[in-house]
């Protein structure tokens, strides 16, 4: 902010010399004239920063501003790639809220994102917590908990896919042992989706109990000191303690894991194709399918601006709470 | 976010020192004394450590010892911890039948040329925003960020409509390295951590070089740029982990199975490929992310705010 005023001296110097040319050394120097050659740098400056940010700009612009405008234009455009797009008003829109299939999606991403909660929240939570008082094995357990992360998405869904196998997979061989299942896992309606969320959960808990792990170091130890001496037992030292200082992470991770559930594409896609019965179909594989099976280009998008509009309305949320937080 | 949770940790840590049980967190030392108390806490711990093990290496066990099975014996003992016989020759073969090395040359070949341009665009943009405050970088940062608050997976249909006609060149690039490696350079997310470091460098180091007569361009390349090594290393070896995960988008603009990554292809091959191979070629897609993850282990796992937030 300092240099700001320094800015605005240089760029009236500068607005105001422009009449005059740079080389006229002829003449006498006007006070002003002579401040702008003393800092000749406000235009060059201006001119090697836009060379500088030419990369940027020509990637950002087209390929992440110019699709995201084209992603409006085309929602409205009967659109094929042969013939030249013509304009249909929101009839697209129309036709995704008029797909009975858009409902079922819906409905599977509420469920994503209900069941993620429900088990993704308090596993990690209780985790950190528990994991956190380890002194020497604290180093260990990172590592464990993290190596779910490192794993390639596509390798875990793949070897996941064989664990589900109803006859020869790893799950029902286990259980089996036990007295438990066969279970249909992925081949029935009811276990189909839940089977996806163990594969989500199991895949991203260690993020999440690293971020807690990081929040609760932030915890400070006066804070336990005095509700011990108040005579708190455990829990409460956790109920009263521990979770209300950990409420910003918490709300942030709830944001992320609610981005990015509507976005969940690979495991579906990959394991169920959206089956059993559509009961594993989500937003984004609706809108793969309409472009890029059905060439349905202004129904895809259309689904995608409205997909927009929700992350855009969290991610708002988002960026607001971490600076929130972060500045706290 | 990442730098304020780790900042005020030494000043806490100077102040526990001086106390007697200051090295505490939820559970205090007097806790411990109690028995039953301290008993149950180990247990807890216990268990959940060998669960969170066994969650950890099993499945990668698992890809392991499949990697050197039969086919016939992975499906009819699924749970075995190591086939009867040992088939070391998948590996190669999976190489080989499956074309499983062309794959991880398309994979290798796409993410490093990503995370070069990702570096490349962070830190010209990054330099110019913060170093030489152009008149117009509050708008073009503005900009920039704004990006974040659209995932990419929004504007797939219309990037793809992008990348088959590329606005004023009028041509095809699907198919082609630069479908990967131009889009990967959109990243705003770097733009950020490149432009927030280059905040912290002193400004006076710069208008001391400006007063010398350096150029803008060497103030990057000799001042900016050796200081930010460890930044740029943090960029690129984020988005060369990113763009060896990555799925989605090269399903869409790889559609030529010679010119797919493995992420992509190994679905692909699972559908009617020997199974086992499958797991070969697997485990292959999953050793060099395991590599850098054992070798840089201390970094990425305390330095985990960036993974949570580039999500």
């Amino acid at each position: 902010m300092t240099t700001s005023n320094d800015l605005v001296v240089e760029a009236t110097a500068a607005a105001s010399t422009t009449g005059s040319g740079p080389h006229d050394d002829g003449r006498v120097l006007e006070p002003r004239a002579r401040r702008r050659l003393k800092h000749p740098g406000r235009w060059r400056r201006d001119l090697s920063a836009l060379v500088l940010l030419l990369p940027a700009l020509l990637l950002f612009g087209v390929f992440s501003w110019w699709p995201i405008l084209r992603s409006l234009l085309l929602s409205v455009q009967y659109n094929n790639l042969v013939d030249a797009p013509t304009w249909v008003g929101l009839d697209n829109f129309a036709n995704v809220f008029s797909d009975p299939i858009l409902l079922t999606a819906v409905r599977n991403t509420l469920e994503f994102g209900a069941l993620s909660v429900l088990f993704g929240f308090p596993i990690p939570l209780f985790l950190a917590i528990m994991m956190f008082e380890l002194r020497r094995l604290g180093g260990i357990f990172r590592v464990l908990v993290y190596i779910p992360v490192i794993i390639p998405p596509v390798v875990s869904v793949l070897l996941w896919k064989f664990f589900y196998d109803p006859d020869n997979g790893l799950f029902n061989a286990a259980l089996g042992a036990i007295g438990l299942g066969p279970f249909p896992w992925l081949q029935s309606t009811a276990t189909a989706l839940p089977s996806l969320v163990l594969l989500i959960l199991w895949a991203g808990v260690g993020s999440t109990v690293l971020l807690f792990l990081a929040a609760l170091s932030g915890v400070s130890p006066e804070l336990y000191e005095a509700a011990e001496t108040d005579g708190a037992s455990i829990w409460q030292r956790i109920w009263h303690v521990t979770l209300p200082q950990l409420r910003g992470i918490m709300l942030i991770l709830l944001l992320l894991q609610m981005i990015g559930t509507l976005q969940i594409f690979t495991e579906p896609y990959v394991m169920t194709d959206g089956g059993p019965e559509n009961s594993t179909v989500t937003v984004l594989l609706l809108i793969y399918r309409a472009a890029f099976i059905n060439g349905d280009f202004g129904y895809a998008t259309a689904l995608s601006v409205l997909l927009a509009a929700a992350l855009a309305i969290l991610s708002a949320i988002y960026l607001r709470l971490t600076r929130a937080w972060s500045t706290s | 976010m990442i730098v304020n949770t780790e900042a005020p940790r030494p000043v806490v840590r100077a102040r526990r020192r001086t106390r007697t049980d200051a090295n505490r967190s939820l559970i205090s030392r007097a806790d411990l004394r109690r028995p039953g108390l301290r008993l149950s806490v180990r247990a807890i711990q216990g268990t959940l450590l060998a669960l969170v093990a066994i969650a950890g290496i099993g499945p990668l066990w698992w890809l392991f010892k499949g990697s050197f099975s039969g086919t016939q014996e992975l499906l009819q003992n699924p749970a075995a911890l190591w086939p009867s016989t040992t088939q070391w020759d998948n590996i190669a073969n999976a190489w080989t039948q499956l074309d499983i090395g062309h794959y991880l040359l398309n994979t290798v070949v796409y993410a490093v040329g990503a995370a070069g341009v990702q570096v490349i665009v962070a830190v010209t943009a990054g330099f110019a925003l913060s170093v030489l405050r152009p008149r117009f970088g509050r708008v073009v940062y503005g900009a920039i960020l704004a990006t974040l608050f659209i995932p990419g997976t929004v504007s797939l249909v219309a990037l793809y409509l992008t990348i088959i006609n590329v606005p004023g060149l009028n041509i095809n690039i699907a198919n082609t390295p630069w479908a990967i490696w131009l889009p990967a350079g959109a990243h705003a997310f770097n733009v950020l951590i490149a432009k927030q470091f280059f905040d912290t460098l002193p400004r006076e180091l710069f208008e001391a070089a400006s007063v010398d007569g350096a150029s803008p361009f060497r103030m990057l390349l000799q001042i900016a740029m050796p200081l930010s090594r460890p930044m740029m290393f943090a960029i690129g070896l984020l988005s060369l982990m990113g763009a060896w995960k990555d799925f989605l988008w090269p399903l869409v603009a790889m559609s030529d199975p010679a010119k797919q990554p493995l992420s992509v292809a190994l679905p692909r091959l699972a559908e009617n490929a020997d199974q086992a191979l499958v797991l070969a070629g697997m485990l292959i897609s999953t050793i060099p992310p395991l590599i850098v993850f054992i070798i840089f282990q201390r970094q990425i796992v305390q330095g985990v705010g960036f993974s949570g937030l580039k999500g």
